[in-house]
């Protein structure tokens, strides 16, 4: 917001003192100012228009609903169950709703579930393989989410895809690291299916060793997508005579997934606070496990895994035990007994960072069967020659660009965990679709900073005079909990799906809680007769007509506390009376009533579609 | 109007006042007025003068007559006592409720329709008994509901939406609460939030008769080039003599000012409003100065807003009538009446 335009009222204007410089009108033809006002969506990593689909899902579109996810995030019956939520903690109405109790977001992720569980066959609706090759051909290691978004976006342009993976099935991750107990195999397979309907070269079962040897043959793009498949060991005393009951987590979990190991013994200690350990205690508990203990070094809050993995985890009976630093495997002769551990507390220094420090109290003893390690996941790359020209970092990570995913081999992409560590499902959707695009450009010998610009659209919703294509009435419903299977029964099947996804009436209830951040309230400046009848009806107080300034000073003088800078002033020009607009964005309702109280149209409403880039659109239809 | 209620979710950092109100919760029902309508401006700036004077809503009684501005005083207040009386008839429904319970805080909204037409009369006849109360006409110079025929308010000149002329001269509500004895009188314009929520402060702070005029333009018929109340023109033609500040109880003064052109109102709070002069050689206290202003300006084409008078030293109608400090809804019929003895005793002695 710089360059202050200096704004000079009409002549006859009584206030012209008014007129100072100070901010520059809000340029709403840039896509990115009212993106970012689509709070979910702007964090979502793959653009995903979460509004748009959740109205659709009140309106009973679930097959609609369903497709706007699939183009976006191409996995939405397993984004549904598994995503890590981004947009959840970043959603409005967790900022608003704390007149009677804690404020919670709307549970966007459940209602993905409710739109791939109740759509239609949609199979008609995908696009269909393409009808000629364009001759190039690209090669993706690893079939996880990461390559097989790549596929996705590539096959229908022509493009030959060679898929390869050392499993035998593709799904990367998705198969073999999150239990079927909360991602059912069918919803996987169906999935992934919609991928391979375009009909990739499928290559499992065949584990790339050699980058050097690929390279040589005659692909014109290579992209690596192969995650981090690497959990981390524990190096402690007595672990190498006790390793026969040591497991690796994601090994341990993926020989599950595969059915190769079906039992563990009845006391379990899963050492670790991410996700990963939280899906080992859980599938512990369904494998003969009785007494599951997690220990963790840190605190409960400062866990990696997600608020609400915590929490089914527990009320599962799986005891959570922070602030404990594991010493020693215990055992007798080679047979595990237990474990040591050394009691911790927080400490920070001057600078607030945090260090853990020994309490001073006694040890602990926990018996044990068997250990489960989910200290955390590396990347590794021992099939890569280093003198391919990609290069390494210090931390033996390959250097990629964070917006094009190319490697410095100009050939070789990476995208998902591969490129820059573990994240999660949506992020490796996103990388692959922005890895897709760099692979097309490099492709067609195009600029590959020359990238393709998002699909928008801005439309009124005005149907009448007090009437929108939207629902403006604010529910004030409290966030519905998602239905779990019973307990005994959960218990008793590691393939019996626990979470029931919300019935239709429920699910209409949650997406009612959707504030449709996505309906802009557009501002028409010289409309405006400032009458002050959208400062007087506006709920939460977000417009203001003051005198311009920069914006610290600004933020100083709105109807209503500036909570969170971080998000945008909307400021119009200069008004008759040398004032301007100013409309605080943070926690605006969108009830649309600043437009109709607004005598002249100054105010609209106007649903802001944005569709992130993808390479060639293959896959709107 | 709009169809929706006004949700309920507010902003989490909304301001709380000393009762523990947000302005809120001095809201009435969803106004059905029409979107961009001066009144409603006026009734956000009456919500925001209650909020700052922590009043209690229990505490206020809000009166009016027949109107779109009588319509107001339900989309205020909500958890006030309201009276919707008879058309023109509400300042003698005010004076009786005033008579019968003075620990209320009397608001008359009117317009004028109601207060100019029809209700002249009981105008100019509840402000000369002194009622203790605060009287706002939303004055648009139309009669919006029967579609915008000149009112009496309306200058001559002033064209209407069709095109003709008012011919008849305007009847100036101002000059008329001075000359029957209003204490304290301002004039202000809807869309000056500024100027009005400090001017309605002050009035509900003063002991007597006060009168607040509000210019409020008809959004639907009186909002067109070559009407005098029209939100350009008023914008165009607005003199404000002086400006009230709302003052934080602790705030330490910061800007100095030039002796004699600034001093402080007492609002019954306990906080404060200072008053600070625009037009140099007008004084507030000056009721024949004032009315002389007014006129010159007036014929100058200029509409003067902001505090025209004041008289500190106002009572009131009880004061005149020297009735009992208790109010009369809460004696006994024994305390009230003298029984059939008392009144014997009472007109023997007039015989």
């Amino acid at each position: 917001m710089s360059s202050p335009a200096v704004q000079t009222p009409p002549s006859g204007a009584r206030n012209s003192r008014l007129s100072v410089a100070g901010m520059a009108p809000t340029d709403i033809s840039n896509p990115d100012y009212f993106h970012k006002v689509v709070d979910c969506q702007w964090a979502c990593p793959a653009h995903t228009p979460v509004p748009e689909y959740i109205r659709m899902i009140a309106a009973g579109r679930y097959s609609d609903a369903y497709m706007v996810n699939w183009h976006s995030n191409v996995f939405p019956g397993v984004l549904g169950r598994t995503c890590d939520r981004p947009c959840e903690p970043a959603c409005r109405r967790g900022r608003v709703e704390e007149v009677t109790k804690k404020a919670e977001p709307v549970a966007i992720c459940r209602l993905k579930r409710v739109a791939a569980d109740n759509k239609d066959d949609v199979k008609a609706r995908m696009p269909a393989p393409a009808a000629a090759k364009n001759g190039k051909r690209v090669a993706l290691i690893g079939a996880g989410p990461a390559s097989l978004t790549v596929a996705r976006d590539l096959l229908p342009l022509g493009y030959t895809v060679v898929l390869y993976d050392g499993d035998g099935a593709a799904g990367g991750m998705m198969r073999t690291q999150i239990p079927k107990f909360r991602l059912p195999e069918t919803v996987l397979n169906e999935e992934v299916n919609y991928i391979l309907d375009l009909q990739p070269e499928l290559r499992l079962g065949q584990k790339i060793d050699s980058l050097k040897a690929l390279l040589a043959e005659d692909y014109d793009a290579i992209f690596v997508g192969c995650g981090a498949p690497r959990g981390r060991a524990l190096e402690l005393p007595g672990g190498a005579q006790a390793k026969a009951n040591i497991h690796i987590g994601i090994d341990w979990l993926s020989s599950v997934s595969f059915g190769h190991t079906t039992k563990i013994g009845k006391r379990v200690i899963v050492l670790g606070g991410g996700n990963t350990a939280m899906d080992c205690c859980r599938t512990s508990r369904r494998l003969g496990g009785q007494q599951v203990n997690v220990v963790v070094r840190s605190g409960f809050d400062e866990m990696k895994a997600s608020p609400w993995e915590k929490e089914d985890a527990m009320q599962e009976g799986i005891p959570i035990h922070n602030f404990l630093v594991p010493r020693e495997f215990l055992h007798t002769n080679g047979k595990l007994t237990g474990m040591r551990f050394q009691k911790v507390k927080a400490e920070f220094d001057a600078k607030g960072r945090r260090n853990l420090v020994p309490s001073g109290e006694p040890d602990v003893v926990m018996e044990c069967d068997d250990v489960l390690v989910a200290v955390g996941q590396e990347n590794a790359f021992p099939w890569i020659e280093r003198d391919l020209g990609l290069e390494f970092d210090q931390w033996d990570m390959p250097r990629v660009d964070p917006r094009t995913f190319q490697s410095t081999n100009p050939r070789v992409f990476f995208g998902g965990d591969a490129a820059f560590g573990p994240k999660n499902i949506i992020w490796a959707v996103a990388h692959g679709h922005d890895a897709a695009i760099s692979i097309d450009l490099l492709c067609q010998g195009k600029d590959m900073a020359q990238r393709p610009s998002p699909l928008v659209n801005l439309s009124s919703q005005k149907m009448g005079i007090h009437e929108w294509s939207y629902d403006n009435d604010i529910s004030n419903d409290h966030r519905f909990k998602v239905p779990h299977a019973p307990i005994e029964k959960a218990l008793k099947d590691v393939k019996l799906e626990v979470e029931l996804g919300f019935d239709l009436s429920q699910a209409f209830a949650e997406a009612e809680r959707c504030l449709n951040c996505d309906v802009q309230t557009v501002f028409d400046t010289p409309k405006c007769i400032e009458c002050d009848a959208c400062v007087d009806i506006c709920p939460m107080d977000c417009i203001t007509f003051t005198a311009n300034g920069d914006e610290e000073d600004l933020r100083r003088r709105l109807t209503a506390p500036s909570l969170h800078k971080e998000q945008d002033l909307y400021i119009s020009s200069a008004l008759k009376t040398g004032r301007i607009m100013a409309k605080d964005e943070d926690l605006c309702l969108h009830c649309g009533l600043c437009a109709e109280r607004c005598p002249t149209g100054a105010w609209d409403m106007q649903k802001f579609l944005l569709n992130a880039p993808k390479t060639g659109y293959a896959c709107h239809r | 109007m709009t169809y929706i209620a006004k949700p309920k979710l507010r902003h989490p950092g909304i301001a709380v006042n000393r009762l523990g109100f947000t302005h809120r919760d001095y809201e009435g029902s969803v106004s059905t007025l029409c979107a961009g309508c001066g009144h409603d401006s006026i009734s956000f700036a009456i919500i925001q003068a209650c909020f700052e004077l922590n009043i209690e809503p229990h505490r206020v009684a809000k009166l009016s007559g027949i109107g779109c501005s009588s319509k107001t005083p339900d989309y205020l207040l909500g958890q006030s006592h309201g009276f919707n009386s008879v058309h023109g008839r509400m300042p003698s429904v005010l004076t009786g409720a005033n008579l019968a319970n003075r620990d209320l805080l009397y608001m008359g909204v009117s317009g004028d329709g109601d207060s100019a037409s029809i209700g002249l009369g009981q105008f100019v006849h509840c402000v000369r008994r002194g009622v203790n109360m605060v009287y706002i006409t939303e004055n648009n110079g139309v009669y919006g509901l029967t579609k915008g025929q000149f009112s009496a308010t309306a200058d001559k000149g002033s064209k209407s939406k069709a095109g003709g002329s008012n011919l008849d001269s305007p009847l100036d509500l101002v000059s008329m609460a001075l000359m029957v004895g209003a204490t304290f009188v301002g004039r202000s314009f809807s869309g000056d939030k500024a100027q009005m929520v400090p001017l309605i402060m002050a009035a509900m702070s003063h002991p007597g008769p006060a009168f607040i005029d509000i210019v409020s333009p008809c959004v639907a018929f009186n909002n067109h080039a070559g009407s005098t109340k029209a939100y350009d023109f008023v914008r165009e033609h607005n003199e404000a003599v002086n400006r009230l500040d709302l003052m934080e109880p602790r705030e330490a003064i910061t800007v100095e000012y030039a002796p004699g052109t600034s001093e402080e109102v007492a609002l019954h709070d306990g906080s404060t409003l200072r008053l600070s002069k625009l037009a140099a050689d007008y004084d507030p206290h000056d009721r024949i100065g004032a009315m002389a202003y007014l006129q010159s300006r007036a014929a100058a084409g200029e509409l003067v807003t902001g505090l025209i008078y004041m008289d500190a030293t106002a009572t009131d109608m009880h004061a005149n009538l020297n009735t009992v400090d208790q109010p009369l809804n809460l004696m006994s019929e024994k305390q009230l009446c003298p029984g059939s003895n008392g009144l014997d005793a009472f007109n023997a002695a007039h015989r």
